[in-house]
C-alpha cells in the first residue's frame, strides 16, 4: 500500500488537494485518509450525511469523496442540497450499488464521478487526480501539449516533434483523453468509461493492446518515450523533468 | 348480516342492480302501454256505443215526440243486458227506464256522469258502478242511457294487478338473481383470495383455481399464476445462485486462506511478499466473478428491461468489433464484421455490448489457450455477421478457435461450467451463461453449433416492431 502510494505519488505532479471524504465505514475510511494522506493530500472526515454537508459548506475543498450509503442523510440528497446552495466542488460518489440505472441516478444528483466498491486505491486516486483537474478554470482547450507532442482538437491533428502523425478517430479520442489528463494517472476503467462509454470489464487485455497500438505510433522512433505504463495502476502521460 | 353487506358490495351485484333498474322501468313501460290498449280500448268503446245509442233515441224523440221515445226506451228497458235508460219529465219524475233517478251530479244540459246503482240479485243488491251520458231534451225531458261498467272496471283491476306482480316478480327475480351471482363470484374471488394468503405463508406451489370457463376471472388467474410461475422460476434461480456462489467462492477463499496462513507460519519477507501479491490476484478474480454473477443476476432479474430501445445492430457490432479488434490482431488473428443488411433491434445497447465482448472475450482466450497447448497450426479467424431470421435478427460469433463438443454445448451455458476440469485458465465460467442471460431477458435465443472447424456463437434478439 505506501509502496503504492509512493509510487502513484511520484508519478504524478499535482499540487497539495483538500478533500473531504464523506464515508461512515470506519476501516473503509481510515483506509481512505491513510492512503490520501500518503498521495500527500489534506484529507477531512466526516461519518455521517449532516456532518459531511456542514463540513462541505464551512471549508473550501478540492474533491468531495461521497458515500451512497449514509447515517443521517444519504450521499445523493448531500450532493443535491450543496448542487442547490451553487457549491460546485467535484464529487465522486463511492457506492456499492453498480448497475447503470444507478450510476446514472448518481450523476444525476450532481456527482461528477461514480466509483463501485470495491475499488483499487489506485482506481480511487486517478479518479480523485481526473476531477481535480477538471475542476480548474480554463480548462476547456482546445489544443494540448506533452514535450513535443502536440494535439488540436478542432483540427484533429496531433505532431511529434513537428512530425504529423495519422491516427485512427478511436486512437485521436484515446490520445485527447491521455493528454488531458497528461501527469496523472489513468486507469484502464476509466479509459473504457470515457473513451469507449462502456461499464463492464472485459475478461481480456483489450485497453493494453489499443494502448501499445498508440503507444507504436506515438512513441516509437522518437525520444523520450511519453506514454508510461504505471504498474498495478494504468498509464500516465508525461514529459519527463516538466 | 355481514355477508350480505358483502354481497351488496361486489361489482356484479351493483351492476346487475344498475341493469335491474333499467330492466324494471322498461317493464312498467310495456306493460303501461298494454293497460292503456286494453282497458282504456274497451272504456272508449262503452263511450261510443253510449253516444250513438243516444243519438238514435234522441233522433226517436224529434220524429215521434215523446210518446214515441217513451215506447222504445220503455221496450229497451226490459231487456236483459247491461243498458240503463231513464226518461223524465221536467221535474225529474220517471217515464220510463230501468233506473230510478236522475244521476246525481247530472247537472249540465248535456254530459257524461258516473254513479253507483244497485243491482238485484237472487237475495238482495249487489252495489255496482255504472257510467252513462245525460241529455236535457225539449220541454224538460232528460234521456240518460248508461253501462253497467263493473265489469270493465273489475276486468281494469285485474290488468293492474297483474302489470304490478309482473314488475313486482321481476324486481325480486332480478334482485335474486343479482345476488346469487354476485354470491358466485365472491366466492370465486374468496378461493382465489384463500390462494394468496396459501401463497403468502410461502406455499409456493399453490396456484390459482381456475374454472376452465375462460371469462375474465379465469384470465385474472390464469395471469396470476403466469406471474407466480415466473417468480418461483426467479426464485428457483436465485437458490442456485446461491449454491453455486456458496460452492464456487468457497474454494478461492480456502485457497487465500491457506496461503496467508502459510505465509504467516514462514515468516521470512519474501514469502509474506508472495502471499500478499497472490492473494491479491484471488481477490481480484472473485471480484470479477462476483461482478460477472451481479450482472447475469440482473439481467435474470429483467431490471434491465426497461432499458430497452430501438438500436442499430451494426453500430454495437461495429463498436465492439473495434475495441477487440488490436487484441485479435496481437494474437496474430483476423477479425471481420461482415457487411449486412442493416438491423435494428430491441435491446439495451449496454448488455448487447458486454454480450458481445463476453464472446469475443472467449473466442480469444480458447485460442490461446490451444495455442499454447500447440494445437493450433491456422492462425484465428473470428467472423461477425448478421442476418434476419423471421422477426429475430441473428448475430453470429464464428471463430475457427478449438471449438466445443457437441456434447457439451448446453452445459457451458449454465452457470460456473469450465470444460477446463483443473480450472487453472483465467476465467469465471459466467462468460457465456451471461450471454444467455442477456438472450432471455431480450426475449431472445442464445445457442453454440460447430463451425466445422471451431465455434459459431448464435444470439438472436427481435427485430424492433415495425411499425
Amino acid at each position: 500500500m505506501p509502496g503504492l502510494a509512493k509510487a502513484v505519488k511520484k508519478s504524478i505532479e499535482h499540487a497539495v488537494m483538500r478533500i473531504l471524504v464523506v464515508e461512515d465505514d470506519r476501516e473503509a475510511a481510515s483506509y481512505l485518509l491513510k492512503g490520501l494522506g500518503e498521495s500527500g493530500h489534506a484529507v477531512d472526515h466526516a461519518g455521517d450525511g449532516e456532518e459531511g454537508l456542514f463540513l462541505a459548506r464551512e471549508a473550501v475543498h478540492d474533491v468531495l469523496i461521497v458515500d451512497r450509503m449514509l447515517p443521517r442523510r444519504d450521499g445523493l440528497s448531500l450532493i443535491e442540497v450543496l448542487r442547490g446552495e451553487g457549491i460546485d466542488t467535484p464529487v465522486l460518489i463511492l457506492s456499492a450499488l453498480d448497475g447503470v440505472d444507478d450510476r446514472v441516478r448518481g450523476l444525476r444528483a450532481g456527482g461528477d464521478d461514480y466509483l463501485t466498491k470495491p475499488y483499487a486505491f489506485s482506481e480511487l486516486i486517478a479518479r480523485v487526480e481526473a476531477l481535480a483537474r477538471r475542476a480548474r478554470p480554463g480548462e476547456a482547450r482546445t489544443r494540448y501539449r506533452v514535450g513535443d507532442l502536440r494535439l488540436d482538437v478542432l483540427a484533429r491533428t496531433v505532431s511529434r516533434a513537428g512530425k504529423p502523425i495519422a491516427l485512427q478517430p478511436r486512437e485521436f479520442r484515446l490520445l485527447e483523453y491521455l493528454m488531458k489528463h497528461a501527469g496523472q494517472v489513468v486507469t484502464r476503467t476509466m479509459l473504457l468509461e470515457q473513451v469507449w462509454d462502456y461499464h463492464f470489464d472485459p475478461q481480456t487485455n483489450v485497453i493494453d493492446v489499443h494502448i501499445s497500438r498508440l503507444r507504436a505510433k506515438i512513441d516509437k522512433g522518437f525520444s523520450p518515450p511519453l506514454l508510461h505504463t504505471v504498474r498495478g495502476a494504468g498509464y500516465s502521460l508525461r514529459a519527463p523533468a516538466e | 348480516m355481514r355477508r350480505l353487506s358483502k354481497l351488496v358490495r361486489t361489482t356484479t351485484f351493483r351492476l346487475s342492480a344498475v341493469y335491474l333498474v333499467v330492466f324494471a322501468l322498461s317493464v312498467g313501460a310495456i306493460l303501461g302501454y298494454i293497460y292503456w290498449n286494453t282497458a282504456g280500448l274497451l272504456a272508449r268503446q262503452t263511450d261510443q256505443t253510449i253516444r250513438a245509442e243516444v243519438g238514435g233515441l234522441a233522433e226517436q224523440y224529434r220524429q215521434g215526440g215523446i210518446r214515441r221515445l217513451v215506447a222504445t226506451v220503455a221496450a229497451r228497458s226490459v231487456r236483459s243486458g247491461s243498458s240503463l235508460y231513464l226518461v223524465t219529465d221536467f221535474t225529474g219524475q220517471r217515464i220510463a227506464g230501468n233506473i230510478n233517478a236522475i244521476p246525481t251530479g247530472a247537472t249540465e244540459q248535456t254530459g257524461w256522469v258516473e254513479f253507483d246503482y244497485r243491482v238485484p240479485t237472487g237475495d238482495g243488491f249487489e252495489p255496482h258502478i255504472a257510467r252513462a251520458y245525460y241529455t236535457r231534451l225539449t220541454s224538460g225531458f232528460v234521456l240518460v242511457v248508461g253501462r253497467d261498467i263493473e265489469e270493465r272496471r273489475r276486468y281494469a283491476r285485474l290488468i293492474r294487478q297483474t302489470v304490478f306482480l309482473s314488475l313486482a316478480l321481476t324486481l325480486l327475480l332480478g334482485l335474486g338473481g343479482g345476488l346469487l351471482m354476485s354470491r358466485n363470484f365472491l366466492q370465486r374471488i374468496d378461493r382465489i383470495s384463500r390462494s394468496s394468503q396459501v401463497i403468502m405463508k410461502g406455499d409456493m406451489a399453490e396456484r390459482m383455481p381456475v374454472s376452465g370457463s375462460g371469462d375474465e376471472l379465469d384470465r385474472l388467474a390464469s395471469a396470476l399464476n403466469d406471474m407466480l410461475d415466473q417468480i418461483e422460476r426467479l426464485m428457483a434461480g436465485m437458490r442456485e445462485v446461491s449454491d453455486n456462489v456458496a460452492h464456487d467462492l468457497k474454494s478461492p477463499l480456502t485457497r487465500m486462506r491457506a496461503q496467508v496462513e502459510d505465509a504467516l507460519r514462514g515468516g521470512t519477507k519474501a514469502s509474506y511478499r508472495a502471499a500478499l501479491e497472490s492473494t491479491l490476484v484471488e481477490a481480484d478474480r472473485l471480484l470479477k466473478t462476483f461482478d460477472s454473477l451481479l450482472s447475469i443476476a440482473r439481467a435474470q432479474a429483467g431490471e434491465a428491461r426497461k432499458n430497452i430501445a430501438d438500436t442499430p445492430l451494426d453500430e454495437v457490432i461495429g463498436d465492439v468489433a473495434e475495441l477487440y479488434e488490436p487484441s485479435v490482431e496481437a494474437a496474430g488473428g483476423t477479425l471481420k464484421v461482415a457487411k449486412g443488411k442493416s438491423l435494428i433491434v430491441a435491446a439495451d445497447r449496454h448488455l448487447l455490448a458486454q454480450a458481445l465482448s463476453n464472446l469475443l472475450d472467449n473466442a480469444l482466450k480458447y485460442a490461446a489457450v490451444a495455442a499454447k497447448g500447440g494445437r493450433r497450426a491456422r492462425p484465428l479467424t473470428i467472423r461477425i455477421s448478421t442476418r434476419q431470421a423471421g422477426d429475430m435478427a441473428e448475430i453470429i460469433v464464428a471463430d475457427n478457435g478449438p471449438g466445443i463438443p457437441a456434447a457439451d454445448r448446453d452445459r457451458v451455458l449454465a452457470r460456473f461450467v469450465r470444460l477446463d476440469p483443473s480450472r487453472s485458465e483465467p476465467g469465471s465460467g459466467l462468460g457465456l451463461s451471461l450471454v444467455a442471460s442477456v438472450a432471455k431477458l431480450h426475449g431472445g435465443t442464445f445457442t453454440l453449433e460447430a463451425n466445422n472447424p471451431g465455434l459459431k456463437a448464435v444470439l438472436a434478439i427481435p427485430l424492433r416492431l415495425t411499425a
